[in-house]
């Protein structure tokens, strides 16, 4: 039970070749830049676009297989999807764009309503049932195309970039909804995304893709931990920290806290990018900021970087220059004191 | 778009053929207002076969008009959205009827349909019926003049549409008829009623295919533009009346179409 793809296709220039599996209840992310051929992957799985060759496999169900002129079309793939600017068709009310995918099975029209009400009702937009898509926010638009997409229990769902035409504020908002709605969504998602902290966030797992090939993938820590390309590294090097914000700290999971410079309260992540972390061999003294002790774990170095895996009472990841690293001659096992500064800690809701 | 600055004089060379140009096209609706009968006008609008050609021309032109939107909305949606091959070749074939003197699409008709004609012939054979000079002959001949409008319009709004919608219809289950009423359809509605719009008012004008495939009979073939002509001849007073009704209804659908047109977004 599970999406299992190989597939190549040939777009224009581009030619992409890749292969992944996702388990039920998983969330693979597809991380990378535009052209990187990230939609057209996710055009595959949707059959809107057929692959060259390769296989698509779908709990135990072939849905493309070039080689036995197999394609399964789009609208007998039991997919839901949602659009990167949502599609929601702009001449349905609200509650009709949830419930087209049930009209579609032949469910009834009073009977796909109720349901369309009730998922509506779950995004907590039952009052815009009769709203046109024209009259809803960003936020709220994504919020109905996630529950039109989800509303036929679809096996896989497929998100092409869900967040990226909302604004900074907006998308914090959806972000925690949307990851909320996956942890309960059983089938499997794939999700495509340029944005590393969606990545980090949301995924389970995460491909990176850069022209048309996976470069490396795995779980977001690890990918962040062990950077396997320059771009990779520059991409998700940040350390994603589970806690409870109390104000101006948040109390981390693991007991440890992390200073924070605007007050906020209630579950959240923390992130800390690698190259706000500032390391030194003895305690420093000064300024309010975070400071931890530490150990180097491992040191990968990336272009003229070198990142180091710290573990202590807050696990963090850390960019040096290699002239940095040489001089305070570090190596794995080095016992560090690690410094960030309040302000350049992110804070987001879980 | 920017205007051109404030105290630019429109050049001479360019004003005057303008102001001939404007006069031409517009005294002439004017003369016919000017000599409209308008005393009697009422009385003479009341004689029967005023009332006979005007009903025969709108119930002709808009039964070719709905034959318009069954067929030719399907044709637009292959120009638009199908990759069949010789798709550049079909939308010139299409669009003929719209650069064809409209006699010359008579006689065609006529050689197809006529009681000796390549279909016709078989028609009359089979079920001993003949079309031209029917009612019937009117509808096909206004029909096929006026397609390739409704055609052209709603391949234009096809096109404009975004296809996009139509992929997430595919994804929600819809197979193609069901995306094609359920999306497609609503979408283009508004380049739909424009191109049925002008389509009518082309059936409703239409004169050379029809006097020659369906002739000049009064109740059942002598539509408006026929009766125009007929009238010039023995009572030119009539002809102006009855171009004043066709005025009329063309301003009616000018308006109509500028409404659309002005509160499209």
């Amino acid at each position: 039970m599970s999406l299992a793809a190989d597939i190549a296709v040939q777009r224009g220039s581009l030619h992409l070749e890749v292969a992944f599996a996702v388990e039920p209840g998983q969330v693979l992310v597809l991380l990378g830049p535009n052209g990187a051929g990230k939609s057209s992957v996710l055009r595959v799985l949707a059959g809107l676009l057929p692959p060259d060759a390769g296989l698509l496999v779908l709990n135990d169900a072939v849905l493309d297989d070039p080689s036995a002129e197999r394609h399964v079309p789009p609208h007998e793939r039991p997919i839901g999807m949602v659009f990167q600017d949502y599609l929601l068709f702009p001449h349905l009310s609200t509650v009709d764009n949830v419930a087209f995918g049930l009209r579609s099975k032949g469910v009834p029209k009073a009977q796909a309503r109720t349901a369309a009400l009730g998922w509506l009702h779950r995004v907590g937009l039952v009052d815009y049932a009769k709203a046109k898509p024209g009259d809803l926010s960003g936020g709220q638009a994504q919020r109905v195309a996630l529950a039109r997409a989800l509303i036929g229990s679809p096996e896989l769902l497929l998100l092409d970039e869900p967040l990226a035409a909302l604004d900074a504020r907006t998308k914090l908002e959806v972000r925690a909804d949307l990851r909320r709605h996956l942890s309960e969504y059983q089938g499997a998602t794939v999700m495509v995304s340029h944005d590393p902290i969606d990545a980090m966030a949301l995924a389970d797992e995460v491909a990176v893709i850069e022209q048309g090939r996976v470069v490396q993938s795995g779980p977001p820590a690890e990918l962040a931990r062990r950077p396997r390309t320059d771009y990779v590294a520059r991409l998700i090097g940040l350390t994603l920290l589970a806690g409870n914000a109390e104000g101006m700290q948040v109390r981390l999971d693991s007991g440890a806290s992390v200073a924070i410079a605007d007050p906020a309260f209630g579950s959240v992540y923390v992130a800390i990018r690698p190259e706000t972390v500032a390391i030194y061999p003895a305690q420093p003294h000064g300024s309010p900021r975070n400071v931890w002790p530490a150990r180097v774990a491992s040191a990968t170095p990336h272009g003229s970087a070198v990142r180091c895996d710290l573990s202590g009472p807050v696990p963090l990841t850390a960019d040096l220059t290699a002239t940095a690293f040489a001089e305070l001659g570090l190596g794995p096992g080095s016992e560090v004191w690690a410094t960030v500064k309040a302000h350049e800690v992110e804070v987001y809701a879980r | 778009m920017r205007n051109a600055t404030a105290g630019t004089r429109i050049p001479l060379a360019l004003l005057l053929p303008a102001l001939v140009g404007f006069a031409f096209l517009v005294l002439p609706m004017v003369g016919l207002v000017i000599r409209a009968p308008w005393s009697d006008l009422l009385q003479r609008l009341a004689e029967p076969q005023v009332g006979q050609a005007l009903r025969l021309s709108m119930i002709t032109a808009t039964i070719a008009t709905a034959v318009s939107m069954v067929l030719g909305v399907p044709i637009a949606w292959v120009l638009a959205r199908s990759n069949i091959r010789g798709r550049s070749i079909l939308r010139a074939l299409v669009t003929v009827p719209l650069v064809l003197p409209p006699v010359v699409g008579g006689v065609a008709l006529f050689m197809v349909l006529g009681r000796r004609g390549i279909i016709g012939s078989w028609l009359y054979e089979t079920f001993g019926f003949s079309l031209p000079f029917t009612t019937t002959a009117v509808v096909i001949a206004e029909t096929f003049v006026a397609m390739p409008f409704l055609i052209i319009s709603v391949e234009g709004a096809l096109r404009a549409a975004d296809a996009r919608f139509e992929d997430a219809a595919a994804t929600l289950g819809a197979g193609g008829w069901s995306t094609f009423h359920r999306v497609t359809l609503p979408l283009v509605a508004p380049g739909i009623a424009a191109g049925a719009v002008l389509c009518w008012a082309r059936a409703l004008g239409e004169f050379g295919a029809t006097i020659t495939f369906a002739g000049n009979f009064p109740g059942t073939t002598q539509t408006m533009p026929l009766a125009v002509y007929l009238a010039l001849q023995s009572d030119p007073e009539a002809a102006i009346v009855l171009s004043l009704v066709l005025l009329a209804v063309s301003l009616a659908t000018l308006a109509l179409l500028r409404e659309r047109w002005l509160t499209r977004r």
